[in-house]
């Protein structure tokens, strides 16, 4: 594959063009089959004809094949780069390699990545890495109903694996997955968003601000279905065993029982790929999906060191977090005492000023320091009022 | 024979003078009102009928025409009995003419003569003196209250008879006190002495008190919000007597307190969510004062703010801007003071238990939720306070702060205040303009290079900078110091963070 970046990878082929057209025909019909819980994958592996056949049910087939046979494989490649997305597929040299063990695979997949876009997204998924190296990418997915701690711990991840110059995967929803993308890019590190959507249309629409960031510095949005293509439910799950092929190892951070996270993780298992999970209480909710994957042997990821020996093996984590020490949030040596004192207690867990000070004098000093911690980068805010240690760099 | 008796209607939070004409001539018997008045203005005749007669008097078996004038004004109420009442007995010659030319009446008649209080004494009052009037009677109940204008004659009676005697001058009724000063010092019954722990949030109503900032509590449910806010009069400064005058004038109107004199404590008002956006700042085919008027030189508490309707909300702005409401209904237009301090509450999420094992709520509940409490109002608020769960050990210690020794610190700031604001037309820091906040409130270097980086890291708006000034201030002022220094600027931004100011999440 490091060939890559000199030849030129090629077009992405007129079968593999009508299949994705023929995705966005079937769709309404592949949401009754999704419907009926047949497995993904299994529907996404049929054949073109199969598929058409298996979808059709309700609607009529000689029409849907009408409208594919009228498909000019031209007119979507110019759809796509009039939505400024550039398109690769199973017969593409850049074609991901993690996705080729998938027999559900998609056949193309559309990118958004700024001027060169594929090229960006062959980088980004360590396509030019030395010969026998681990594919430095990792996917972080959960529950949208994080809690703040969930939320913490994504970036944090997101921060860690970013800053030991992984890729995080993730697929933009609320909750974890933002976080996740979020941490990725405070550490300024590269980021792919895989939508169930077309590309080109930031799903959720609350984060179409981090769509574009990540865009912005550098990251991919990935996408099977073409461009304008509006999700339909089955899409989440299949978009899913993208997040899950596209990387040697995904994590779980807060899973409910039953939940598309959860399905990930399957997903991954299913083409023998790496799976971690965050621990959690074993009374919330928010953790019973992880907590049962830790139980069926899923490796347990604490903090971000965790999570890159899951990724590159014990060696080559050291190497990555050494790197990585070097630029963490230390205090400044200058730091005064009483700043020094009250940093202390923040790390202490007293983390309101009602825990740090009982009355209205002390609350004045408190919260002037406080702030000023703040502005050092030492503390953060927390919702309901109280504030937390900075994560340092690839710690949680 | 024809006689004009002076009355005044009550419109908005002020009075009106009314002429009252009644004519009596010879035909059928026959008694007639006209003059824009409403139900219980023509009903005034089958009362005014019978509590002349209860009183002794004869009702003349002719034609009476009464005219309200003028015909213009609409006139609601029953306080126009008694002028109609005088008018017929001067017009059937049981009473001389001349009494009447230099003193009004007001009052509602019950059927036996007796005079029952009206709404609005202090304001028909001050109309009298406006009026160049000398004398007013009215029902002893409100003669209190119309009593604080000392230039006027005012004689409380407690029937129809009696007022006759007192405009024969044959009794004088009852005669207002001398002018009451206004509650100096007056501490209502709720004091910070029953908060437990909460040192933050006292400090931060200290604050909001000393430099009249409004101040958002947010916090989850029964951890002392609304305690806190209500205990905020407490420490205000005492109304002034021009203030407490004003007060007492809309609450009078309002028909809040029959029968008492000065009002001596702020107003504290805490309308339910399910208020209407008329019901907050007025409204009404007849416009009358909302909320944010009763609050006037008060406290006006929204609690759960999150729960009132946007509509309500919006129409809070232009009251909190001007520190008055200009209502339009019709032809109609009503001008009502609204000078108050928000004080507004709110969980920090839909379940109110964010931060803790036990929230339940999503990132997309939380948008939603700021999504409701973000907008006009949140840019408005000056200070954002936490309130958390006050620990066992709070619970036994002693009380953290007396309402008088705090209030003792706000009047001081508050006079620091004064000096330097003399000429600006704000009486706080909080209601300094932009251009006077740049020119009265300087910062040293060490402090400018302090909220510049504040600024750049996109923790403050530049709305947000300007408030952060009037705040820190105020902390300087607490403190008796002639310069803001970096602490107090410290605490400021923090206090204003998280009111709007935070960055978008994610969104780079």
């Amino acid at each position: 594959m490091s060939g890559a970046a000199t030849s030129p990878p090629g077009v992405a082929c007129p079968t593999c063009l009508r299949r994705a057209r023929l995705l966005a025909l079937v769709a309404g019909g592949l949401e009754v089959a999704h419907k009926r819980r047949r497995p993904i994958r299994d529907v996404l592996a049929l054949s073109d004809a199969a598929l058409l056949a298996a979808a059709s049910g309700r609607t009529d087939e000689r029409a849907l094949r009408e409208r594919l046979a009228a498909f000019d494989p031209f007119e979507l490649l110019i759809a796509a780069a009039d939505t400024e997305l550039e398109v690769l597929c199973r017969h593409t040299a850049d074609y991901p390699e993690g996705l080729a063990d998938d027999r559900s695979a998609p056949h193309a997949l559309f990118v958004r990545g700024g001027e060169a876009g594929r090229a960006r997204l062959s980088a980004l998924l360590g396509a030019d890495r030395p010969l026998g190296t681990p594919q430095p990418v990792a996917s972080i997915v959960g529950t949208r109903r994080a809690s703040v701690e969930g939320v913490e711990i994504a970036k944090a991840l997101g921060r860690g694996l970013a800053s030991a110059g992984v890729t995080v995967v993730s697929g933009l929803a609320l909750g974890v997955d933002s976080a996740a993308h979020e941490g990725a890019l405070e550490a300024g590190g590269g980021t792919i968003a895989v939508l169930a959507g077309g590309a080109d249309v930031p799903y959720p629409a609350s984060k179409a601000g981090l769509y574009d960031a990540i865009v912005a510095s550098g990251g991919a949005i990935v996408s099977e279905m073409p461009p304008r293509f509006r999700a339909f439910r089955w899409n989440f799950p299949a978009r899913n065993r993208i997040i899950a092929g596209l990387a040697p190892a995904t994590i779980v951070v807060e899973a409910a029982e039953r939940s598309g996270s959860l399905i990930t993780a399957d997903l991954a298992l299913e083409l023998g790929r790496d799976v971690g999970a965050v621990p959690g209480p074993v009374l919330s909710w928010r953790s019973r999906g992880t907590n049962a994957l830790l139980r069926d042997g899923a490796t347990l990821v604490r903090d971000a060191a965790d999570a890159l020996e899951l990724t590159l093996g014990i060696a080559a984590a050291h190497e990555a977090l050494r790197r990585a020490e070097s630029e963490r949030t230390l205090p400044p040596a200058t730091l005064e005492p009483e700043l020094a004192a009250l940093l202390a207690a923040v790390e202490d867990g007293q983390d309101t000023v009602s825990a740090l000070t009982p009355d209205a004098a002390g609350a004045s000093i408190v919260t002037a320091g406080l702030m000023e911690l703040e502005l050092l980068g030492l503390i953060r805010r927390m919702p309901g009022g109280r504030v937390a240690r900075t994560t340092r760099a690839g710690m949680l | 024979m024809l006689a004009h008796v002076i009355t005044f209607a009550i419109d908005g939070v002020e009075s009106r003078r009314v002429t009252v004409e009644v004519d009596i001539r010879p035909g059928l018997p026959g008694f007639a009102i006209v003059g824009l008045g409403d139900r219980a203005v023509r009903e005034a005749r089958e009362r005014v009928r019978s509590a002349v007669l209860n009183s002794g008097f004869t009702f003349p078996a002719r034609r009476i025409t009464v005219n309200l004038a003028p015909a213009s004004l609409r006139k609601e109420g029953p306080g126009f009995d008694l002028a109609i009442a005088c008018g017929i007995l001067t017009a059937s010659e049981q009473l001389p003419l001349a009494v009447l030319e230099r003193t009004a009446v007001f009052g509602e008649l019950a059927l036996g003569g007796e005079l029952r209080p009206c709404r609005g004494a202090l304001a028909v009052a001050e109309g009298v003196m406006a009026a160049g009037l000398t004398g007013l009677v009215l029902p002893a109940r409100n003669a209190r209250e119309a009593g604080l204008v000392e230039e006027v004659a005012v004689h409380g009676a407690e029937g129809l008879a009696e007022v006759v005697a007192i405009l024969r001058g044959e009794s004088t009724g009852a005669v207002a006190p001398a002018a009451e000063e206004g509650g100096a010092g007056a501490v209502g019954a709720l004091d910070l002495a029953d908060v437990r722990g909460h040192g933050g949030p006292l400090r931060a109503l200290t604050i909001a008190a000393a430099g009249g900032h409004n101040l958002l509590l947010a916090g989850p449910p029964g951890t002392g919000k609304t305690m806190l806010a209500q205990r905020l009069p407490s420490i205000l400064p005492p109304l002034s007597r021009a203030e407490a005058i004003e007060v007492t004038r809309i609450q009078g109107v309002a028909g809040m307190r029959p029968g008492e004199g000065l009002v001596s404590e702020r107003p504290f008002r805490a309308p339910h969510h399910t208020v209407s956006a008329s019901g907050l700042v007025g409204g009404g085919s007849y416009p009358q004062p909302g909320e944010v008027t009763l609050a006037h030189h008060g406290v006006l508490f929204l609690d759960e703010l999150a729960e009132f309707p946007r509509s309500s909300l919006e129409a809070l702005r232009q009251p909190l801007e001007d520190g008055r409401v200009a209502i339009v209904r019709g032809q109609r237009r009503a001008v009502f003071p609204a000078q108050v301090m928000v004080v507004a509450s709110t969980n920090p999420c839909p379940c109110g238990h964010a931060g803790t094992p036990r929230c339940r709520c999503g990132e997309a509940d939380m948008m939603k939720y700021q999504r409701r409490l973000s907008g006009p109002l949140l840019d408005r608020l000056d200070l954002l306070v936490d309130v958390q769960r006050p620990s066992p050990s709070d619970f036994e210690g002693p009380p953290a702060a007396r309402s008088d020794e705090v209030r003792a610190q706000v009047v001081a700031a508050r006079e620091r205040q004064g000096v330097r604001l003399a000429g600006t037309g704000a009486r706080c820091n909080a209601q300094l303009t932009a251009t006077h906040v740049r020119s009265l409130i300087a910062l040293a270097p060490r402090g400018a290079a302090v909220l510049r980086r504040a600024y750049d890291r996109g923790t403050l708006s530049p709305r947000g900078h300007d408030r952060v000034l009037r705040v820190a201030r105020t902390i300087a002022d607490l403190e008796d110091a002639e310069k803001i220094s970096t602490d107090h600027l410290l605490e400021a931004l923090r206090l204003r963070q998280g009111l709007g100011d935070a960055p978008e999440e994610g969104a780079a």
